[in-house]
């Protein structure tokens, strides 16, 4: 007698294709509460918070920010190495915005954001024929040898940094900026992959040639999408530079490029809830680890290979599975 | 002076030659792009200064046992991860690039970072050629060079395994109905390209610091020279090593030591920008990168 686990999906999740079905609370709840969840979270959990747990929590947003830009230019069929390269063109232009010209955050912030993004895509934009590995290996390289610029020409303060950057105006501001950016790039991104324009996006990442033969130009697609996605990284850059008052060499280290990806993968990647996930798993986590200094990033590295190996999916896709279907063990005649 | 910079020169594109054959075999072999070959050379160079120096073993030995580590470790990490995310390029990037980082923060977590070691007793000379000193060691990796050069082009030309290696390489499907076991081949090429970074790196640690970040250090100039020479041919590292390593000891010397590394960073960029397919890239390997 063999059995085997049969998954069926719940009713609902099955009819909320047409909306019109939905008749009562309970139904409603049942698809509203996952979206409500992390609205709830991200809004009301912070000013409970102590103020050392409120800087993770801004970290954590601006490494959710990241980790969904990295999980755009993935959808998009281009797998960065190099998150750090958006990182920090914003958190540079910003603090050059705010030391050199004078600018206000709230100025700053947006400006370093457009500027670093459209700076991030120029850069880019050579190499957007490439695909796979060698897409990835470019963008390892260039945060590598901008670090390397910066340090041998010794612009921006060098190897020091720019320090005395304008502080945000108010606590409230610098935790709640990025936090309803993210809540809305969250629910954006996701409504913009589900429209024709993020199937273009998806089409190029399955198959690059026959959305050529479609007719449509991919490259022109693809840097509409490096843009976006250089831009939100850009902004959390930008507004690192005025929470932590620094800008310098740290800002293109690895760190800023592992993280993200270590959150898309261990999340899920290809849902930006999932990107989400991993930051608010692993930016805690590593918060608690700090006690153990180095060994944080071996267990990023260690999280990383055996997500891979062992749930490519991502947690985010294993809990969504858990919540719309029922499992059973049936037998097998 | 000048004489002085073009044998250091040489030298120099010997060095990036080695470091870069084995990224260059298991990626022409298999297509995996490993990129925690950075990782492996730093680890083989740390067991081998373990086993010599901790362990009080005889230099020939230690760096047999770090090399056949090593190589060991390569085919584990074939057989244990790379196995089941085969053909999928963004997870076969980023489990290679977390087994790296995991190897490299690790030798950074304990510390070991700049220290002294005792350099086996070959290297205490020094001769003198057209006017400049050059030390046993840098000749020592100069023949060695030489001989794996030579050596793999014997093995991969005149061994039946070798020329399995290649089949592999040239078309997957031909060489299966051949009856030739694309795993097995691809663990080998993937441990024989860990040899090849334990090697190397056995051989070019003893002339400076090893340090932890000399992974990412390691691997950057790999690409370099492979993505330059065009990824998996063998021809192309040679004068992509030669390329480079001349560059890189002429701004050494006339510009200064903080642009050397900017230079491998340009130069990948450049090439992947003008010729994706590097200087001896095929053009089946130029539809894969655009």
């Amino acid at each position: 007698m063999k059995k085997r686990k049969e998954r069926i999906d719940r009713g609902i999740k099955a009819r909320s294709g047409d909306v019109f079905t939905l008749c009562s609370w309970r139904e409603m709840l049942y698809l509203a509460l996952p979206r409500l969840l992390p609205i709830i979270v991200f809004l009301l959990l912070p000013p409970l918070l102590s103020v050392y747990w409120q800087k993770v929590f801004i970290s954590l947003a601006v490494f959710a920010l990241l980790a969904i830009s990295w999980d755009l230019l993935a959808q998009s069929g281009m797998i960065s190495l190099g998150q750090a390269l958006f990182f920090g063109m914003g958190a540079y232009l910003s603090g050059i915005a705010d030391h050199y010209f004078g600018l206000t955050p709230l100025v700053a912030i947006p400006l370093a954001s457009i500027l670093g993004g459209a700076a991030s895509t120029l850069l880019l934009l050579p190499v957007l024929r490439l695909r796979g590995i060698y897409f990835s290996m470019v963008t390892l390289v260039i945060p590598l040898m901008l670090v390397r610029i910066i340090e041998a020409t010794r612009i921006f303060g060098g190897t020091e940094g720019l320090t005395g950057m304008t502080p945000l105006p108010s606590k409230w501001v610098e935790l709640y900026l990025v936090i309803i950016v993210l809540l809305c790039l969250l629910f954006g991104f996701r409504r913009m992959m589900a429209s024709d324009y993020g199937l273009v996006l998806k089409g190029i990442c399955d198959n690059d040639r026959s959305v050529t033969n479609a007719g449509i130009n991919i490259y022109w697609f693809k840097a509409q999408a490096l843009f976006l996605a250089s831009t939100v990284g850009a902004f959390s850059g930008a507004c690192m530079t005025h929470v932590y008052l620094f800008t310098g060499m740290p800002v293109f280290a690895l760190d800023y490029s592992i993280l993200p990806i270590a959150a898309a993968v261990v999340g899920g990647p290809g849902s930006f809830a999932g990107a989400t996930l991993g930051a608010a798993i692993l930016v805690p986590l590593s918060e608690l680890l700090r006690g153990i200094g180095g060994l944080r990033i071996v267990f990023y590295g260690i999280f990383l290979v055996v997500f891979i190996v062992a749930l490519p999916e991502g947690i985010f896709h294993y809990i969504q599975r858990k919540y719309h279907q029922f499992e059973r063990w049936v037998e097998v005649e | 002076m000048f004489i002085g910079t073009i044998i250091y020169a040489v030298i120099n594109s010997f060095i990036l030659i080695m470091l870069a054959m084995g990224f260059n075999l298991t990626f022409g072999i298999s297509g995996v792009a490993n990129f925690a070959y950075g990782a492996l050379y730093v680890l083989s160079a740390y067991t081998s200064w373990i086993l010599l120096n901790l362990l009080k073993m005889p230099y020939l030995l230690s760096v047999m046992i770090s090399i056949l580590l090593t190589a060991l470790l390569g085919g584990l990490i074939y057989r244990l991860v790379l196995v089941r995310v085969r053909g999928q390029a963004l997870s076969e990037v980023i489990a290679t690039f977390g087994i790296g980082l995991a190897i490299v923060e690790l030798f950074s977590y304990f510390g070991l970072v700049g220290f002294e070691y005792t350099l086996p007793v070959f290297i205490d000379h020094s001769f003198l050629i057209a006017g400049t000193y050059v030390d046993a060691q840098r000749l020592f990796i100069v023949g060695i060079g030489l001989v794996l050069v030579l050596g793999l082009w014997l093995f991969t030309h005149h061994t039946s395994i070798g020329l399995a290696f290649r089949g592999i390489a040239q078309d997957e499907r031909t060489a299966l109905t051949f009856g030739i076991d694309s795993d097995r081949i691809a663990t080998l090429s993937m441990s024989l390209g860990a040899g090849l970074a334990a090697i190397a790196a056995t051989i070019i640690f003893p002339l400076g610091s090893i340090a932890p970040a000399e992974g990412y250090d390691v691997l950057i100039k790999a690409l370099a020279v492979c993505i330059i020479g065009g990824l998996g041919s063998s021809g192309g590292v040679i004068v992509a090593g030669f390329v480079i390593g001349f560059a890189e000891r002429f701004t050494d010397t006339y510009i200064g030591s903080h642009w050397t590394m900017i230079i491998s960073l340009m130069a990948i960029l450049l090439v992947l920008v003008i010729k994706p397919s590097g200087l001896f890239g095929k053009q089946k390997e130029l539809e894969e990168r655009i």
